[in-house]
């Protein structure tokens, strides 16, 4: 689970979303369509799921065990005669909401203490940084495996966890615009015009550094999906929803005997992270317009 | 350069000591007793908890407990599995050879074929950014780079376990004992190839890009235009002048993946049966055998945090132009 994807940034001076071109650039490349599309989609079925599907994603009913793929249950049903399709379907509710939300208080509290570490400077800004350092040695995905398991499993603890896991990256990248920022002459101009330190920070300095964040979050999003799914694998998710690993868990036993139980939970998730990946690396090539990368 | 070192060794001093707390704060402040988190959830004899208590002071100010814990684990003493009726030092010493295996064949997998894929895309990646074999490989890694591992792993053993039947799909042996000599060690690597390659595929993508953006970036740089103004072989700009110009972010990025290669090997251990600390891991967390889980995190974030200091000397040594704090 590595957090090292190349992304050139810069300090942008002007919003860098309301420049023109800004929507042309960002959906230049038909697969940043497709990708939104299929979010779209997703968005979608996970709000409307109940009309998305008639099966129950829980409870079997009278289904047969392992049935393949059938008019009935177009992707076939599990070990509990449960349908594929429903659980897939309501599945993609525990992803995106561990995913946004995970990235959202990730992105906050990265915000946060990227712009104190960045505007004050000095040994605040060691400090924050040296936390932040110790934050991205830990190997995300056993940390996160053993807090899971030492506290016992919820979803919100999810979140908590890989949001706290996942901060550093942000702060730092803040932390470094925001410190070239902080001596640029907009800024020294709202100073002398007495704007105090909290105003300058939020309404100078970061709206130019949006578009890391931005992009940063989209990554992001994709990264807690992949941890969430790879928790929920290792029998550590929250047993009272549907989860994509939690469906590949049940899969291992039954490879031999029901591919569709694997097949269907993982392409799932790998078409959700390809998605919020592509969109991602194309919001950052529309923000930082300097050719292709 | 013996300054930068020390320097660098002063510097993973504090991370590696604040990984300890950690481990320590988590004993210290997970809800219930803390003697189960030392013991694990598993029927020890009264007089082992009596010593434990004791060991551990857990009568005492917590950061005489802490100093307590220091000093255990310089000694290298992590405790006893119940679970197993192992200290947990042998269990570990016992399953690290198979996951050392596992995860530097999938590493050096990982780094070859990304430096070649990615070699290969900066060299038919054109300044327009239209071409065939640079699209597919980058649409490639985009796409392997979004495979969760562990569901590579199963679509690995349904094709070739399951429906193709040509490589095994559990464990790292036959249970029905090995082949004498060459034949047992092709046999064992039939049982490597499935989990190696499943682990390697994330890092694979991820090293390629990094190559391609290097490579691409030197591949315009006057030295290189000069080279083949001299008239040099394709071969010598790419490889010689080109590459090992573009060595230091590619070395750096794998070195600084070692830790997330050897946290991933867990999923894949899991998927495999293969008998490593990942399985370990697997085990630990569904018997609630807390020390063994608390050692095997202090284990991997040690190895990140020498992987990085190793990583950033390497760095230097083979661009002494970064001077990084």
């Amino acid at each position: 689970m590595s957090d090292t994807i190349p992304l050139t940034m810069t300090p942008a001076v002007g919003t860098p979303f309301q420049k023109a071109g800004f929507r042309r650039r960002l959906l230049r490349r038909p697969t940043t369509l497709l990708a939104l599309a299929f979010l779209a989609l997703l968005f979608g079925l996970a709000v409307f799921a109940p009309l998305a599907t008639g099966h129950d994603p829980l409870g079997g009913g009278d289904s047969a065990l392992l049935e393949p793929l059938s008019p009935g249950h177009w992707l076939g049903t599990d070990d509990l005669g449960r349908d594929i399709w429903a659980r897939v379907v309501y599945g993609s509710r525990i992803s995106l909401t561990v995913g946004v939300l995970s990235a959202l208080i990730a992105v906050v509290v990265g915000v946060f203490v990227g712009a104190l570490a960045g505007y004050f400077g000095g040994w605040l800004d060691t400090l924050l940084m040296r936390i932040a350092e110790f934050f991205q040695t830990l190997p995300r995905f056993v940390v996160a495996l053993i807090v899971i398991a030492l506290f016992g499993t919820s979803v919100p603890k999810m979140i908590l966890v890989i949001a706290a896991l996942s901060w550093p990256q942000l702060a730092r990248v803040v932390r470094a615009s925001v410190a070239a920022l902080a001596q640029a002459q907009f800024v020294d101009a709202a100073r002398v015009a007495g704007m105090g330190h909290g105003a300058i920070i939020v309404r100078e300095i970061l709206p130019n550094v949006a578009a890391p964040i931005v992009v940063l979050g989209s990554l992001d999003i994709a990264m807690a999906i992949l941890i969430e799914a790879s928790l929920s694998f290792f029998g550590l998710g929250d047993p009272n929803h549907v989860s994509w690993g939690a469906m590949l868990n049940d899969a291992q036993q039954y490879l031999r005997s029901a591919w569709w139980m694997s097949a269907f939970a993982g392409l799932a998730i790998a078409l959700t992270v390809l998605s919020f990946n592509v969109l991602g690396d194309a919001l950052n090539d529309a923000l930082n317009p300097r050719g292709p990368k | 350069m013996p300054s930068f070192i020390l320097r660098r060794l002063l510097h993973a001093i504090p991370l590696l000591l604040a990984v300890v707390v950690l481990n320590f704060l988590l004993i210290a402040f997970t809800p219930g007793d803390p003697i189960t988190l030392l013991v694990g959830d598993f029927p020890a004899p009264p007089e082992y908890l009596d010593q434990m208590r004791r060991e551990f002071g857990l009568d005492q100010p917590v950061w005489i407990q802490l100093l307590r814990y220091l000093a255990k684990v310089a000694q290298g003493d992590f405790g006893f599995s119940f679970a197993n009726q192992q200290p947990v030092a042998t269990l570990i010493l016992e399953r690290l050879g198979a996951t050392l295996e596992l995860t530097l064949t999938a590493l050096a997998f990982a780094s070859v074929m990304g430096i070649v894929f990615g070699v290969i895309a900066a060299r038919f990646a054109t300044r327009s950014g239209r071409s065939l074999v640079d699209s597919a490989i980058q649409g490639a890694s985009s796409a392997g780079y979004a495979i969760p591992d562990f569901w590579l792993g199963q679509l690995l053993i349904l094709v070739f376990a399951i429906w193709l039947g040509w490589l095994p799909s559990q464990g790292n042996n036959p249970v029905r004992g090995t082949l004498p000599g060459f034949d047992g060690f092709v046999q064992h690597l039939s049982y490597l190839v499935l989990p190696a390659f499943a682990l390697s595929l994330r890092y694979l993508t991820l090293i390629t890009r990094i190559t391609r953006a290097a490579m691409l970036e030197v591949m315009h740089a006057d030295f290189i235009l000069a080279s083949r103004s001299r008239g040099a072989s394709e071969w010598t700009v790419v490889v010689v002048h080109a590459l090992r110009n573009a060595a230091a972010p590619v070395l750096t990025v794998i070195g600084y993946n070692v830790g997330f290669v050897l946290a991933g090997s867990a999923l894949i251990e899991a998927v495999f049966a293969w008998p490593g600390i990942g399985r370990l891991l697997y085990e630990s967390i569904s018997k609630r055998d807390y020390p063994v889980m608390l050692a095997i995190l202090l284990m991997v974030s040690v190895t990140v945090v020498i992987a990085n200091l190793v990583t950033d000397i390497i760095h230097r040594l083979i661009d002494p132009r970064i001077e990084r704090a």
